[in-house]
């Protein structure tokens, strides 16, 4: 189940927004399979019934009053942009 | 440097012995020695600081252990703390230098989790941990190295350049604390702020021979931590001895309303409770014999075992636990972790800030933006993490994952009944050979076989020095439960205090 074919490869990288070399597919086909082999082992455990843990803490929703608090400034939240205009991020058109 | 293996009882003799020389450099103190010195007006915090900065131009070069120092800015805060000091202020960590790990947001410095995605970025504010230590009136000296984005074991992975282990260069100070881990070994500060989501605190503090701890998840404030894997990271200190350890818990501990998963409970005085006591008696102590399997290296264990008898000889009464699930942790981890990180890192788009290649149109300039500003193992892991969670694939792998992690957390809960701490090594090994693992991703993964699962069921641990082998130092891992910070600092600070290894420092550098 876990041996990943190239195309897999390219799909996942796809789905994570990467482009990969073709050395980096075939590295990360080989040590991507070996790792999943390896967690392989988790099916030999029977978790029939048991609830899955997503956080080590019981969590609870977190609210906070609802007051008006000064947010950062505009140009402060813009100093680290590649590209900035105004008070936006600049980026290419996404639609044509 | 010479490869210590001793018996217990010698080294409790040496310790009674050798009284410690008090004609120490400024740099090599502990942070309670030298808070001693500044409150009896001994030393100014600008001399401990000069101090400081002249051992870090002498040794950055062999250790690379930070990515950058800020030194202005460091006399700058220490000028700042003789002023609050002489207007009558006093806090534990007032005028003290400590280094930050660089995947911890540092307002107007340049904070960059090892990865050339964030070469360049400035925040604009600070995390909750850096707030308080500036509050408590700390010298922030640099921001040590670490892998890209918190991501390795060996802090071979920073995309500016491997640290050196101080007690031999040619190895890994461990990762990804490993420049917090260094610095501190090599007296380059005298504490420092590591994350860890694995191991990365308790694995570089073994391999680099000083006290790691690793808070209870929840314990202190993750706000500002660049986020790896958001359910099992964590902050805590890194020090040349438990005391140091305790101190800054202390400082760094707290509720805060700006991290969703903070614990609001009371922050103890640890430095208080830890000392409560002169021995372990009525201490349970857990040894669980599922870590004590193939895979631990010989001489480990042995410096293990003698541990475990001193802790024995110290009134602790030691109990035979069963982990049962213990095998299954490094893929749940590695599982969970990726695909926690994957989800984080999708961020990182080259828009808003840090990197960004353009690539024609805006997708592509997602791709290639991700393409050239992350590293192999953060690839790795993202492309990993998004397959866990991919349709298809999500039930098979992460959901189960899940689901065996609530049998982790099972096997700790029946475990904690019956002591109240338990023991085990850091690391199957000491520090390796830089370049050794790199290669070979699963080999590197499994050597994080005794850390992973505190993070998996949110439990604190320490790792003190409890001895060396192949002239490299050996950590003993002591886990606590859930806020059980106090009983394993006592735990650690009697041992510390029955043994010497914590004094023994690199050599020439």
């Amino acid at each position: 189940m876990a041996k990943l074919s190239l195309t897999e490869v390219e799909t996942i990288a796809e789905l994570a927004k990467l482009t990969l070399t073709d050395a980096e597919k075939k590295m990360f086909q080989e040590q991507l399979s070996a790792i999943l082999d390896y967690a392989e082992m988790l099916q030999q455990v029977d978790t029939t019934g048991i609830p899955p843990t997503a956080s080590a803490i019981p969590l609870k929703n977190v609210m906070r009053p609802d007051e008006v608090r000064l947010s950062l400034p505009t140009e402060e939240a813009l100093a680290n942009a590649p590209d900035a205009d105004e008070a936006s991020f600049r980026v290419r058109a996404v639609l044509d | 440097m010479k490869p210590v293996l001793e018996c217990g009882l010698c080294w409790i003799n040496a310790h009674r012995l050798v009284p410690l020389e008090d004609t120490l450099e400024l740099y090599s103190l502990t942070i309670h020695a030298a808070q001693d010195k500044l409150r009896q007006g001994e030393i100014t915090s600008v001399e401990l600081t000069e101090s400081v900065l002249e051992r870090i131009a002498v040794v950055e070069k062999k250790v690379q252990a930070y990515i950058s120092v800020q030194q202005d800015l460091a006399l700058q805060m220490a000028r700042f703390a003789d002023e609050r000091r002489a207007a009558g202020e006093d806090n534990p960590l007032l005028g003290i230098p400590l280094a930050v790990k660089d995947a911890i947001i540092t307002q107007g410095v340049p904070t960059t989790a090892g990865s050339a995605m964030l070469k360049n970025y400035v925040p604009p504010f600070d995390a909750t941990a850096v707030i308080k230590l500036r509050q408590a009136g700390a010298v922030f000296v640099g921001k040590t190295n670490t892998d890209e984005f918190t991501m390795g074991s060996s802090t071979e992975y920073s995309a500016f350049h491997p640290t050196n282990n101080p007690w031999n260069l040619s190895r890994v100070p461990g990762g990804s604390s490993g420049g917090s881990a260094a610095a501190v070994a090599a007296a380059e500060t005298l504490g420092a702020l590591g994350t860890d989501t694995g191991g990365s605190i308790r694995q570089p503090a073994s391999f680099c021979g000083v006290v790691g701890l690793k808070p209870t998840y929840g314990r202190v404030s993750r706000y500002g931590l660049i986020a790896h894997g958001s359910s099992l990271d964590q902050i805590g200190p890194l020090a040349k001895d438990v005391e140091d350890a305790a101190m800054l818990l202390t400082g760094l501990a707290g509720y805060d309303f700006r991290d969703s998963t903070s614990i609001n409970a009371p922050t103890p005085d640890y430095v208080a409770e830890m000392k409560q006591g002169d021995n372990l008696k009525g201490l349970r102590i857990g040894v669980p014999k599922e870590y004590f399997v193939g895979g631990l290296e010989a001489g480990v264990e042995t410096i293990i075992r003698a541990a475990i008898e001193q802790l024995a000889g110290l009134g602790a009464e030691i109990i035979d636990v069963s982990l049962p699930n213990t095998a299954y942790g490094i893929p749940v981890y590695y599982i969970i972790s990726t695909a926690e990180a994957s989800a984080n890192l999708s961020r990182y788009d080259g828009v808003r800030y840090g990197l960004r290649r353009d690539g024609g149109d805006m997708w592509e300039t997602f791709r290639q933006t991700r393409q050239v500003g992350f590293g192999p193992e953060v690839k790795r892991r993202i492309m990993l993490g998004t397959y866990a969670l991919s349709a298809g694939y999500y039930d098979a792998y992460y959901l189960k994952a899940q689901q065996v992690r609530t049998l982790l957390r099972r096997d700790f809960e029946q475990a904690f009944e019956t002591v109240d701490v338990m023991v085990s090594p850091v690391a199957p090994g000491v520090a390796f050979e830089i370049g050794s693992k790199v290669d070979n991703p699963l080999q590197m993964y499994l050597s994080d076989v005794y850390t992973v699962t505190l993070n998996l069921v949110g439990l604190c641990g320490i790792s003190v020095p409890c001895g060396f082998w192949d002239g490299m130092p050996v950590g003993l891992q002591i886990i606590g439960p859930a806020l059980g910070e106090s009983a394993i600092l006592r735990t650690a600070y009697q041992y510390e205090q029955a043994t010497a290894w914590h004094r023994q420092k690199p050599g020439e550098l």
